[in-house]
């Protein structure tokens, strides 16, 4: 297998505060290949986007990388200095952020917004760089590109903003995207544009993609592999299919349990998750899934779980240890 | 842009009559201008006579009306102290308070913005923290005890500045200026810097917490992430939406630096403007008194509506909703 476009072992973020250190990623690892999208999902404050966050180096104090390693096709990126991390980023790592509307200059036409990141890492005259922008806005589905390129943010819609932004995002070819949330601030029909938008860039330009969202329907439209996110950690990982259609964990299960179906028994009540995710903190001892879990034993009170590899599916939960029979037999049962 | 243009300054005008309305109210209600003029021991049939002269037995419209057509054409009156007409007094002292108020404004806003950039760009450091300190005193300071302590500190102790007066000074036609002459310049010094001390410190901070605002926004962690260099984001993305709010504020502020300027050139005995309002509201020399109101006015006024036509230039958005028809 040829080394992975992003590489991101035990990672760990702390974020420095008056109650002491809140350890908000404790322990992430996962991998993108060239190409893949891979999706993050989970509840707000679950460490979807400080995970973005970190893999471009954009943890911003009190907050800062605490343990682990980021490789980026190979080589650690980490601990790179200040300005070659920033050499990177945009070139090799580019991010799109929630709101369109506020992700852009007001102040500078797209154009020369679009320009500056060109120039910054390609090395192209003014008028090759305009060139470019035009070609990318081309690409990203603006029409008229050549005339809008004058244009000012507030003179797009918002849909056409988020287009702008991935133009900006794509202009030095990156080999990884990370979209933090793209679609959750638009309109559900303009969201299934951008959504095809990016899932066509990654595949033109063989670009990972870590797609960042709460919404399930977006992860299983677009995704190779989905990571389901609790608490800072990892909960399970594997392809979208057996995720979204096999859960193993409880927290997933729940997770898909409460995604309406059009196509199910409409006599059917939506399963929801009791509780709500603690706070960084206070986190429970064990598995911080615990106090919610309906199949929690003993183990999961003192013991946190490592991932588990369950087909092509990783899973941290004690209930698929085959250590422990007992324990399987309460897979079995959940299963 | 062209309709924004007419309509704000046709609103100008409309503030302008207003306070030409003002200034001639005063006539009529501080005082008899007669008994100001004449001496003692005038006859009444004499006073008469000068009160007829002056056109102030006509109706209250028509005197209005003659005191306005004048005053678009800058004629104020008679000083009733000096005994010289309005506008000559002011057209001799204007260059004196313009240059002194243009001294004090570009001090402020380039030593303010420096120090606000600074001050959010290194909030954590020292000297930001220092600076942060010093302002509140340059806030609070009353302008007048900034220039005692100036003027005993380098004019008196140190001997270095003259404590009052503009020094020598050129002639280019009516205008006169002390920036040509080494003892211009010198005089010049302290009173602009204790002029604009104030409003340095209000810029620093308008900047300075404007920055700060900016630097947390989307758009500046988007350009972050597209790898730009801190100083394109600083000095390119930042600053520029820093500075729209700092413009209305700064032109405002000149205003505020010509009224100020009535302490300040009292304490230097700056041969401005203001020292003439002073001695004029001392003497009760109402001429005077409206001729400066109105011209601080019209400068306030032109002020306002160079900053609105400024303020579209820089921020896009402000163009859209003007030409969008109302």
């Amino acid at each position: 297998m040829s080394v992975p476009v992003l590489s991101v072992r035990d990672l760990r973020v702390e974020f420095a505060s008056r109650r002491g250190v809140l350890r908000a990623i404790d322990g992430v690892s996962f991998d993108i290949a060239k190409g893949e999208v891979l999706g993050v999902v989970g509840e707000s404050g679950a460490g979807k986007s400080v995970t973005g966050l970190a893999a471009i180096g954009l943890i911003d104090p009190p907050g800062r990388i605490a343990g682990g390693e980021i490789l980026l096709s190979g080589l650690r990126i980490d601990n790179l200095p200040a300005e070659e991390m920033r050499r990177i980023r945009g070139k090799r790592i580019a991010m799109i952020f929630q709101d369109p509307l506020t992700s852009l200059n007001p102040l500078y036409r797209i154009g020369d917004q679009l320009v500056e990141t060109i120039r910054t890492h390609l090395n192209m005259n003014e008028t090759q760089a305009r060139k470019r922008a035009v070609d990318l806005l081309a690409e990203v589905g603006i029409p008229a590109p050549d005339k809008r390129i004058d244009a000012y943010p507030h003179e797009f819609s918002g849909g056409m903003r988020q287009r702008v932004v991935i133009a900006l995002a794509i202009a030095a070819e990156p080999e990884l995207i990370i979209a933090d949330e793209p679609t959750t601030a638009l309109d559900v029909s303009v969201q299934a544009q951008i959504i095809a938008l990016i899932k066509r860039l990654g595949r033109d330009h063989g670009t990972a993609v870590m797609l960042v969202t709460h919404d399930m329907g977006v992860i299983a439209e677009t995704s190779d592999r989905v990571a389901v996110m609790y608490s800072g950690r990892i909960a399970e990982i594997g392809p979208v299919r057996d995720v979204v259609q096999n859960p193993l964990h409880p927290y997933a299960k729940g997770l898909m349990g409460a995604i309406p179906t059009l196509t199910g028994d409409a006599s059917q009540r939506l399963v929801q998750i009791p509780g709500s995710m603690p706070r960084l903190s206070a986190i429970p001892q064990g598995c911080a899934f615990n106090p919610r879990c309906s199949f929690a034993f003993d183990r999961c009170r003192v013991e946190r779980p490592e991932p588990i590899a369950v087909g092509a599916q990783q899973v941290a939960c004690h209930l698929y240890d085959p250590r422990h029979s007992h324990d399987h037999a309460h897979a079995e049962s959940v299963a | 842009m062209l309709a924004f243009i007419l309509r704000r300054a046709l609103q100008s005008i409309g503030v302008m009559i207003a306070v030409g309305i003002i200034a001639f109210t005063m006539f009529r209600f501080a005082g008899d201008p007669v008994n100001q003029m004449v001496a003692i021991d005038t006859t009444p049939a004499q006073r008469a006579e000068v009160r007829a002269s002056l056109g102030l037995d006509d109706p209250v419209p028509v005197q209005f009306a003659r005191y306005f057509i004048n005053a678009v054409q800058f004629k104020f009156g008679v000083s009733y102290q000096f005994r010289q007409p309005v506008s000559a007094l002011l057209k001799e002292r204007m260059p004196a308070t313009l240059e002194l108020a243009t001294c004090a404004t570009v001090i402020a806003m380039v030593f303010g913005i420096l120090m606000g950039i600074y001050s959010a760009l290194r909030k954590d450091s020292f000297f930001a923290k220092v600076l942060q300190a010093v302002s509140l005193i340059g806030i609070s300071l009353p302008t007048f005890l900034i220039g005692i302590l100036l003027i005993y500190l380098f004019a008196v102790t140190l001997g270095w500045l003259p404590s009052f007066g503009r020094g020598d000074v050129v002639k280019f036609g009516w205008w006169t200026t002390g920036l040509l002459t080494i003892s211009g310049l010198k005089a010049l010094i302290m009173p602009s810097v204790t002029l604009g001390l104030f409003q340095m410190t209000l810029i620093m901070r308008l900047v300075r917490a404007e920055m700060l605002e900016v630097l947390r926004t989307d758009y500046i962690r988007f350009a972050r992430a597209r790898g730009l260099t801190t100083r394109a984001i600083h000095f390119g993305h930042a600053l520029k939406n820093t500075l729209v709010p700092v413009i209305t504020v700064a032109g405002l502020q000149f205003g505020s630096v010509i009224a100020f300027a009535i302490i300040t050139e009292t304490v230097f005995q700056w041969p401005g403007m203001g020292l003439l309002f002073v001695q004029a509201v001392q003497n009760v020399d109402i001429p005077i008194m409206a001729a400066y109101l109105l011209v601080v006015s019209l400068i306030f006024v032109t002020i306002n509506l160079i900053v609105d036509i400024l303020y579209t230039i820089v921020d896009p958005r402000l163009r859209a909703t003007i030409n969008r028809p109302a």
